[in-house]
């Protein structure tokens, strides 16, 4: 009979008695078999399960299903588990942490002075990669600032002057609302008695070859960067709110005695969109909850080899009750990456099923310092609000005719 | 250097240089926003620095000096690196 075909009055009196919980518990499934993968579309779709069955969305359904759970949250690492959400929105909140957060990086980099072997280009690459941070309340005080286009691009120029923002008509100048100064201004030379307390020269005859020793300043490093507040900044950015990198050590270039750098970088307000060194996680990822149900018991030698199929921990023996034989149990799902090793043996077919949750996300958000992992998921969930809102808003001015 | 110790470099003293660099110039209402170098500005009387190619010194020739090193007398002299400012986007 196909699918399709109107049920029966039995048929029908049984779908609109309600699903059993384990009925409900296989509909979130994900089929992982030996070669395929089965069931991966999402089944909550009004009439997707037939007539008899009220499919539609609901939001107090929805409240009661969602489900928020941390695991670690560490400032800069956290990961969590989001139940009851569809792949679509979990997938919406990992590409707006990625790519649509707004963060603080240098962006133009004015070079008086270079001397270096590190080519001009290669150094200013290297500096906007520096993950900065400051003070949370004042990198959110900051303003937008919109570059004027290339000189060479002349469809961007033609539009240019008009679409500025009305509400900030600064927006195109760099001032003290929208744009971040740090310098960098040092030179190597050899070490000396008179101001260092040890001779680079001498130590050099003698044989010693650690340029931390024969020279001062050979490695420039991130904590050489230095933060020059202008104008209204001094009173958002100061002590603790200072801007600075967030990792003080990272290697910037390495010199010799007589070389210098001088340059002066602006740091403005981007997205991730734009350029990666904007992007506020150092990844974003979500996986599915892995699923073990192990539908006949395995005893025994068995059981320890299935033990051996799984990462550790995954996979618990316990004494099983009449035989005093080993049994396994699933310990921790979590724990396992669904490698299939199991089903690649036959003493195991038939025995278990493997699958994932469909709608139980664990995330796993890296930030890369500028602000804190779960305060980031927080702005995604904020800032895909705000997007619904707004093409809501242009929904009904599309409607009205506007 | 662990990044709980680690504090940012003071700018007392770059406060100070700005500040005379921008009452100097008078241009643009804060210094580290006026891009241009001090000192960048073209001008042909004003002496070149040179290296010398032998002995490394630092040579400085007007415009109608004879090309040599003033410590060495060697004839080879390597020009410094421009100092007008170069900018570049961090991309």
């Amino acid at each position: 009979m196909p699918s399709w075909a109107p049920l029966s009055a039995t048929e029908l009196a049984e779908r609109q008695r309600g699903l059993s919980e384990e009925q409900l518990q296989q509909r979130r499934i994900v089929n992982v078999n030996p070669e395929t993968v089965t069931h991966v579309s999402a089944t909550d779709i009004p009439g997707h399960w037939g007539p008899g069955q009220d499919d539609s969305w609901d939001i107090e359904r929805f409240k009661q299903n969602l489900r928020f759970k941390f695991h670690q949250n560490k400032p800069y690492d956290s990961a969590f588990s989001l139940i009851g959400v569809d792949a679509s929105i979990a997938n919406a909140y990992r590409r707006i942490l990625m790519s649509e957060i707004p963060t603080l990086a240098i962006e133009d980099v004015f070079i008086f002075d270079n001397t270096t072997i590190i080519q001009d280009e290669v150094l200013a690459s290297r500096l906007g990669l520096i993950p900065l941070t400051g003070g949370q309340e004042a990198l959110t005080w900051l303003r937008w600032y919109r570059k004027p286009p290339p000189k060479d691009d002349f469809a961007s120029q033609a539009t240019w002057p008009y679409d500025v923002d009305d509400n900030d008509a600064d927006s195109a100048t760099p001032n003290d609302h929208n744009t971040i100064v740090i310098t960098l201004k040092v030179e190597c030379r050899w070490a000396t008695q008179a101001e260092d307390g040890r001779d680079g020269r001498r130590l050099a005859k003698e044989g010693e070859t650690d340029p931390n020793e024969r020279y001062v300043n050979s490695n420039i490093y991130a904590h050489q960067l230095v933060f020059e507040p202008q104008g209204d900044q001094a009173k958002h950015f100061s002590g603790e709110n200072a801007i600075k990198p967030v990792n003080p050590d990272i290697l910037i270039a390495k010199l010799r005695p007589g070389q210098r750098i001088n340059l002066r970088c602006h740091c403005i307000k981007g997205i991730g969109m734009d350029h990666a060194k904007y992007s506020p996680v150092a990844t974003a990822s979500y996986r599915l909850l892995p699923d073990i149900n192990i539908t006949q018991p395995i005893l025994g030698a068995d059981a320890k080899k299935f033990q051996r199929c799984f990462p550790r921990g995954v996979i618990d023996l316990v004494k099983d009750g009449d035989s005093r034989e080993e049994k396994a149990v699933v310990a921790d799902p979590m724990k396992d990456t669904v490698s299939r090793e199991c089903l690649r043996h036959d003493e195991f077919k038939d025995k278990v099923k493997l699958g994932r949750i469909r709608d139980h996300f664990i995330f796993s958000i890296e930030s890369t310092g500028q602000f804190e992992s779960d305060e980031l998921f927080l702005d995604s969930v904020r800032l895909l609000r705000a997007k619904a809102e707004r093409f809501n808003r242009h929904l009904t001015e599309l409607e009205d005719g506007r | 250097m662990s990044r709980e110790q680690y504090t940012p470099p003071s700018t007392s003293q770059n406060n100070q240089q700005q500040g005379g660099a921008g009452a100097a110039s008078g241009s643009g209402s804060y210094g580290g926003f006026n891009i241009t170098g001090s000192g960048s500005l073209e001008d042909t009387t004003r002496p070149v620095h040179y290296l010398c190619g032998d002995c490394d010194a630092k040579v400085v020739l007007k415009k109608s000096d004879p090309i040599r090193c003033k410590e060495c007398g060697y004839r080879v002299l390597y020009k410094e690196r421009t100092n007008r400012m170069i900018q570049f986007e961090a991309r």
